[in-house]
């Protein structure tokens, strides 16, 4: 009840006709920025910390939340339409949510997107006013031994999405495992694959991957094809609206998305992509029609949007309640807090309850507004569709290198973007399918960190994998979803046979 | 110098240059479109030094359209070899600090701390090794006292390999006898993720910037070990290093760097100006706000300090063999 009061405070604050403003300048920022690939959210806040070193320290956070949570609204925008995915948490998305819009449904893929996010923003974000410490607690369970554990269970994802042949897809896997392997071993800081070129220290960007397989890669294909065969891009066929089949196809995974989504967005090394991962195969196990997947299914675009929105809301969990920053966008609002003299952490709901919980009560205003903001612009955008075709090839080719180079203003970024984006055209002609590879880029080198510290700590017993209880149940639920189709598909075929 | 002829003699300054500039090249002189470069993405203390920094000489009319560029990357040393190779009409000054003395050596960069001129330091954070509340670990002798006897067995987290974390790491370690690379250390990409394990007891110990872990502190969540301060000014109850008989004193220090280029009588004006921006109010209480140490020097002192501060970095980084 208590929790209720302080919340029904909250809100008179961020009702504040002033506070409101800053909540929707923050929410048109926050979805623009989405829009545009590469530049991020982090950055938004951090280019905008000085100007707003005059505002009221809670109209302030009233509007980076917005520009945070819009930042996440705006992203699925383009990885939808132009397949162009500007930030790791929306490259699932680009699966089937470009599928649809070559169809015609980019209308509706965006609408199930703007709607997930909103469910997920608003029960993430209830999630977040009334059990934050809880989830922090639980975060904190995790150590190295469960992170890889996670990860296990992440990478069972690849079986939803290696496509039709076994061989071509753990090619496509192995590569995106080896692209990872890329720069310095965090744990001995010794450079691999790196020849001599300091820029690939760091490792090679998921997105400049994923960028250059998906937009460069596929849109080569398509203009290599154009002559011969010339496939009909819709920009909108039929209705703009959702059809009530989308609608019952689409409650269930916003609501799975949304439950996946917060716990591990409040794990400190969860990552964003992990929940949207975890939740396309999710979906595709459920899903009535799993041949539908890769192709344009609706659920499949629900629910990982869902999911990324939820873990947005999860980031501020141990940011609100630790002082943890768990993400680059989060570390920034810990010193804009810092700034204003405050100090995130357990203390903060006592010294400053107006601003927590306008800002809490500020993330539903701006769930409405995005959805307000969002809904009518899906209309709009996919009339980007209608344009000639050349001309929208060239655009895409032209966003994603701008974008590749916003990212870290980096020369050998467009290299590896180009590269990465003939081979994803190689890839293409000989139907070897390029999700894999970048499920793999991303989870290779999170699972060996994770694995490496666990048995540096245990000093080289790998029975932590099995004495930590959360460890192993979640890779007994992994080793459950990688073989279990194939028990499954072989029992059939002998009770077919017999 | 009072105020009013430092003033004139910037004008002056200004006026030289941009009499230079007709004649000869770009003009240095004059704080205008400078670029602050953090060679680190948005967040990190890097970038956020940039970006006090970009305020205060704003506020203080020491200069104007200031812009911060992140070059992220390799630790600080993708920012340094765009920062040295760059042609800019614009005067420059890149952000850096301990870890890029490091990383520079760890990645055998081509670009070195050589090929730029020290402007100054500006601030450092002394290093907190904290353990979670509920440990078993009271004090820094429980802990040497468990690491002497079973090296393997004591977890240390801290930030990235070859980092300032483990250069303190393995000085503690020689200090008390053990050789370095005996040191169980733990690279985690610091920030949260590190407070996170240590808060899970995920580890035997945490090290970082006392400000980052000090909220930890007060709500009794971790427990401070030692502290590489010379003294105990900054928690009264948390031993220094040096009362525990490890004679070292370790911060991690950031500062500013401008290109090699720069002439004396530019150097100078710079140099002048940066020192009255530590100088100010508003710089100070920044520092209180952000939990930074003032740890000033102006552009000749921070030439001697990064001289020595090098061969130390050196020294430690050919014992752990990451470096040749």
């Amino acid at each position: 009840m208590e929790t209720l009061a302080a919340l029904g405070h909250g809100f008179a604050v961020a009702l504040l006709p002033y506070n409101l403003m800053w909540c929707a300048v923050g929410v048109t920022v926050g979805t623009a920025i989405g829009v545009l690939p590469g530049i991020g959210p982090a950055l938004t806040v951090a280019l905008l910390l000085p100007v707003t070193y005059g505002l009221e320290p809670t109209s302030a956070f009233i509007m980076f939340c917005g520009i945070f949570y819009g930042a996440m609204y705006g992203g699925s925008t383009t990885s939808i339409l132009l397949n162009t995915p500007g930030e790791s948490g929306s490259i699932v998305t680009a699966i089937d949510g470009h599928a649809m819009a070559r169809q015609g449904r980019g209308a509706q893929a965006l609408a199930t997107a703007a709607i997930g996010s909103f469910i997920a923003g608003t029960f993430g974000t209830l999630a977040l006013t009334f059990v934050a410490p809880l989830m922090v607690k639980l975060a904190l369970l995790f150590g190295p031994a469960e992170y890889f554990a996670l990860m296990v269970l992440a990478l069972t994802t690849v079986t939803a999405v290696l496509g039709d042949s076994l061989a071509r897809g753990l090619a496509s896997l192995f590569l995106g495992l080896a692209f990872g392997l890329v720069g310095i071993d965090m744990q001995t800081g010794q450079a691999r694959l790196a020849f001599g070129v300091p820029e690939l220290l760091d490792g090679i960007d998921t997105v400049v991957v994923a960028v250059g397989l998906f937009a460069v890669g596929e849109t080569l294909y398509n203009a290599a094809r154009f002559r011969f065969e010339s496939e009909e891009i819709l920009a909108l066929k039929g209705s703009k609206w959702l059809r009530s089949e989308d609608w019952s196809r689409s409650w269930r995974p916003w609501l799975r998305g949304t439950a996946i989504g917060f716990p591990i967005g409040a794990l400190p090394a969860g990552g964003s992509e992990i929940p949207t991962f975890l939740s396309y195969l999710m979906e595709k196990r459920l899903a009535r029609k799993p041949e539908e997947f890769g192709r344009g299914a609706i659920e499949a675009v629900a629910g990982p949007e869902a999911a990324n929105n939820a873990s947005a809301a999860g980031v501020l969990a141990p940011l609100l309640a630790l002082g943890l920053p768990t993400s680059a966008t989060a570390a920034i609002m810990l010193a804009a807090f810092q700034q204003y003299g405050l100090q995130p952490g357990p203390t903060l709901f006592d010294t400053s309850p107006e601003l927590v919980w306008g800002m809490i009560a500020s993330l539903y205003v701006g769930n409405v507004l995005l959805l307000a903001l969002n809904l009518p612009l899906a209309g709009v955008w996919v009339k980007l569709l209608a344009a000639p075709r050349p001309w929208l090839y060239a655009g895409i080719l032209v966003f994603a290198t701008l974008g590749t180079y916003t990212l870290n203003n980096n020369v050998v970024d467009l290299v590896i973007l180009w590269a990465v984006g003939f081979l994803g055209f190689g890839m293409r002609v000989l139907n070897v399918p390029v999700a894999p590879c970048v499920v793999g880029l991303i989870l290779g080198p999170m699972m060996e960190q994770h694995f490496r510290r666990a048995l540096a700590i245990s000093q080289g017993d790998l029975s932590v994998f099995v004495t930590h209880p959360i460890a192993a149940g979640l890779l007994i639920v992994a080793v459950a979803l990688a073989l279990g189709p194939f028990i499954l598909r072989r029992r059939q075929r002998r009770a077919s046979a017999g | 110098m009072s105020f009013l002829s430092m003033k004139r003699f910037q004008r002056a300054l200004t006026l030289g240059a941009l009499v230079a500039a007709t004649l000869t090249q770009p003009a240095l002189a004059e704080m205008k479109g400078l670029e602050i470069i953090a060679p680190a993405s948005p967040g990190g203390g890097w970038d956020q030094h940039a970006r006090a920094a970009q305020q205060v000489l704003q506020n203080q009319g020491l200069a104007s359209g200031v812009q911060v560029s992140n070059i992220p990357g390799a630790g600080g040393t993708i920012g340094l070899a765009q920062f040295v190779t760059a042609k800019r009409r614009n005067p420059a000054i890149l952000v850096g600090g301990q870890i890029m003395l490091g990383a520079i050596l760890t990645n055998k960069s081509a670009v070195t701390l050589d090929q730029v001129t020290p402007l100054a330091r500006l601030t450092g954070e002394y290093t907190v090794l904290a353990v979670p509340a509920d440990s078993p670990l009271k004090s820094f002798d429980d802990l040497i006292a468990k690491f002497k006897a079973d090296p393997g067995s004591v977890s240390w987290g801290g930030g990235s390999a070859g980092g300032s974390d483990q250069i303190l790491a393995s000085l503690i370690a020689k200090a008390v006898g053990v050789s370095p690379s005996k040191v169980n250390y733990i690279a985690t990409a610091g920030g949260g993720e590190l407070l996170a394990s240590a808060l899970g007891g995920h580890l035997t110990l945490a090290m970082g910037g006392y400000s980052e872990f000090q909220p930890q502190f007060q709500a009794g969540k971790l427990r401070a070990l030692a502290v590489s301060s010379p003294s105990r000014a900054l928690d009264a109850d948390t031993p220094t290093l040096k009362e525990k008989g490890v004679d070292i004193e370790f911060a991690n220090w950031r500062g500013m760097f401008m290109p090699a280029t720069l002439k004396p009588a530019d150097k100078k004006a710079y140099d002048e100006t940066i020192k009255k921006m530590v100088e100010s109010d508003e710089w100070r209480q920044l520092l209180k706000q952000r939990g930074w140490v003032s740890l000033y020097q102006g552009a000749d002192d921070f030439a001697a300090f990064l001289a020595r501060e090098k061969q130390d970095v050196a020294a430690v980084l050919s014992d752990l063999g990451l470096a040749k």
